[in-house]
């Protein structure tokens, strides 16, 4: 039973940054129809800022949480402020040639990890937080580390954050809007491509928490990590259906858990083969994903 | 009608012929190559550059020619190269056996997986082939079976393999079937391309939307591509396999199948000799810009200058950056623009199709997309 508790949260906290990264994605692609391959290297950027931050900019702050919350909000600033400059000089002179778009992020994806690897070598580099998030806290009888709850917490609070923001302010309605037509939203005046520096900035900053909080959890952080997240992200993201932010996250959930589950209780490494065996069943089944069935 | 058959037939085989006289040229080019022409270190490299300017041919019959954006192509690649290497190393099959076997799964695997992934289009399905090749790149590493030898890749029984393509001896033997093999995938290409589902490929490509109303079904002629370039994608592999003398897990990562693309886009989409000139440029500069990075010119530069310039994947993403924005058509759409206007407009062998590919193709589907999935 124990055991089974531990799985659920790491599963839990796995799928959280799944989330961080498809709902940008998801974002992304709804609004504009880009698939982001870069999409791993602003994780990448969130990461690698703020690890060097904390590693030399910060480094005699005293308390190691103020030192790793400086480092993680230079890595969002970081990420936000990449991604924004990647939608205006690389995505938006190819408007509306999406094709395009896919290929100019895939060769920002390779030459971004290839550049990173040049600076800071292919090494594993130690990632440095606060000493009790490695502590555990005890639940049930099971131990489960603390960085989990950290994780789950922040997705969480990301989740409702990018809810309210969509449904309560003006951008988010624009956004909507622009999701489900964006010829109209044109037609009616309004500048639809603020909206998507805005959506691609949001992105930036949602993977950026994702990249610090791969730091937390692996303890390591290292230049291929961004790449290897996007690809559940993008299961995720197919699982969830394209566009839909609820279906993201609890198809996030879904494919965490089972992850883990099936990594434990089967052999190390079919857990992955499963989560493509389900991504193939719900196409199958849902050529859309479950956005139909749990749509936000 | 006879102007056709030289530019599709007579050139090519021209072409072809007189690459085969390569490993008897004794030339030493000294800044392009370390060694002579004819040395087995450059026949080894020009081989290598000759199979992926056929890998990306057969990439490019999905991506140039159907307007499929795969990225899962390298699972149909380590299909040929690990299979046949695991049938003569750990079940001690005959080479014959297992290339006879990696050719029936290379058919096989990509009808089930193509009928799964084809259920969904465009960018979905890019991404549903991407999650299939992972879980292939996880079988290999994690290798339940103690096959594939995980990390460290797979070195072949060399007593199995025929003997005229083993040993530094035999190179050019490998040089020429390397040829045989892009001559191959360059005449299939041109005959399916040219058949009759062949122009239904590009009529799909163009608009998906306007066959389905003509009454066809897009969807089993898409698997037919789908299946035609896997499976001579999975002949490459073996191909590979003979070159490089052993599977390693590069071969299934998803960088591979990136790198098919980039071959692809560089060289020109949708164009037979653009693909296949993409492969060859790319992989000869992914060779030797590590060679230009070490060298005392470029160790002599700030460290602002050097770390990038040692990077050749750093390089050839830039390149390729600046190929799509400014060059759509690649090299290939490059050759096109010196040739007269009528030549190039009569038939578009050295087709815009890049651009083609990119402006036409998704306007209508994506915005029902946008329509389907309803509000966020």
């Amino acid at each position: 039973m124990s055991t089974f508790i531990v799985l659920s949260i790491t599963g839990l906290g796995l799928g959280a940054m799944y989330f961080l990264i498809a709902s940008g994605l998801s974002l992304i692609y709804g609004l504009m129809g880009v698939l982001n391959f870069a999409h791993g290297a602003f994780l990448t950027v969130g990461s690698y800022a703020s690890w060097w931050m904390s590693e030399h900019a910060f480094h005699d702050v005293s308390p190691i949480l103020l030192r790793f919350l400086l480092g993680a909000l230079c890595g969002l600033v970081a990420g936000a402020v990449f991604a924004a400059l990647v939608e205006l000089v690389l995505i938006r002179p190819l408007y509306q040639r999406h094709i395009e778009q896919v290929l100019v992020t895939v060769g920002l994806s390779l030459a971004f990890v290839a550049l990173v690897q040049g600076i800071w070598g292919p090494t594993l580099r130690p990632y440095a937080v606060p000493g009790w998030l490695h502590e555990t806290t005890t639940i049930f009888g099971a131990h489960i580390p603390n960085d989990r709850w950290i994780e789950i917490a922040t997705a969480g609070v990301v989740l409702v954050l990018l809810q309210l923001f969509l449904r309560r302010t003006r951008y988010g309605l624009i956004i909507r809007a622009g999701v489900e037509n964006r010829a109209m939203v044109t037609a009616l005046g309004i500048n639809v491509r603020t909206a998507f520096t805005l959506v691609f900035a949001i992105g930036g900053v949602a993977a950026a928490i994702a990249g610090v909080l791969s730091g937390v959890y692996f303890s390591t952080i290292d230049p291929g990590q961004g790449t290897r997240l996007l690809i559940f992200a993008f299961i995720v993201v197919v699982i969830g259906g394209l566009g839909s932010l609820g279906g993201s996250a609890f198809a996030a959930v879904v494919v965490g858990l089972l992850q883990q589950y099936v990594n434990f209780y089967a052999s190390a490494g079919i857990g992955d083969i499963a989560v493509v065996l389900l991504l193939g069943l719900v196409l199958l089944a849902r050529p859309r994903g479950l956005a139909g069935a749990f749509a936000t | 009608m006879r102007k056709r058959i030289v530019a599709d037939f007579a050139w090519p085989l021209a072409v072809f012929g007189t690459l085969a006289f390569v490993p008897k040229v004794g030339w030493d080019i000294p800044k392009l190559f370390d060694s002579p022409i004819s040395s087995p270190g450059t026949l080894n490299l020009l081989a290598l550059c000759l199979v992926f300017g056929g890998l990306a041919l057969t990439y490019d019959l999905l991506f140039g020619f159907t307007g499929l954006l795969s990225f899962g192509h390298a699972l149909y690649v380590a299909v040929g190269s690990y299979i046949t290497n695991i049938a003569i190393t750990d079940w001690h099959w005959s080479f014959a056996e297992a290339v006879l076997c990696s050719a029936a799964v290379g058919l096989v695997l990509p009808v089930v997986l193509g009928f799964v992934s084809l259920r969904v289009s465009g960018i979905a399905f890019a991404m549903v082939t991407l999650a299939f090749a992972q879980a292939g790149a996880v079988l290999v590493d994690k290798d339940p079976h103690g096959w594939t030898h995980g990390n460290e890749g797979l070195s072949p029984d060399y007593t199995k393999l025929p003997s005229a393509f083993v040993g530094v001896f035999n190179t050019k033997h490998l040089y020429w079937l390397a040829l045989a093999y892009v001559a191959i995938v360059f005449f299939v290409t041109r005959w399916a391309v040219e058949s009759s589902p062949g122009r239904i490929w590009q009529a799909i490509r163009e608009n998906e939307l306007r066959v389905e109303v003509l009454g066809l079904r897009p969807r089993a002629y898409k698997l037919m591509a789908f299946v035609l370039s896997s499976f001579l994608a999975t002949i490459g592999g073996i191909v590979y396999l003979l070159l490089n003398n052993t599977s390693d897990p590069s071969v299934i990562s998803p960088n591979f199948t990136l790198m098919l693309l980039l071959m692809v886009v560089i060289g020109g989409a949708g164009s037979r000799w653009g693909a296949v000139l993409g492969g060859i440029v790319y992989y000869y500069l992914d060779n030797r810009l590590g060679a230009v990075g070490s060298s005392s010119t470029v160790q002599d530069l700030p460290h602002v200058l050097r770390t990038p310039l040692e990077q050749p994947l750093f390089l050839l993403g830039t390149i390729f950056i600046l190929i799509v924005f400014f060059l759509p058509g690649g090299i290939a759409g490059l050759a096109a623009r010196g040739r007269p206007r009528a030549c190039a407009g009569s038939r578009r062998r050295f087709a815009p199709a890049a651009r083609s590919v990119v402006h036409r193709r998704r306007r209508s589907p994506n915005r029902r997309r946008a329509h389907e999935y309803g509000d966020l």
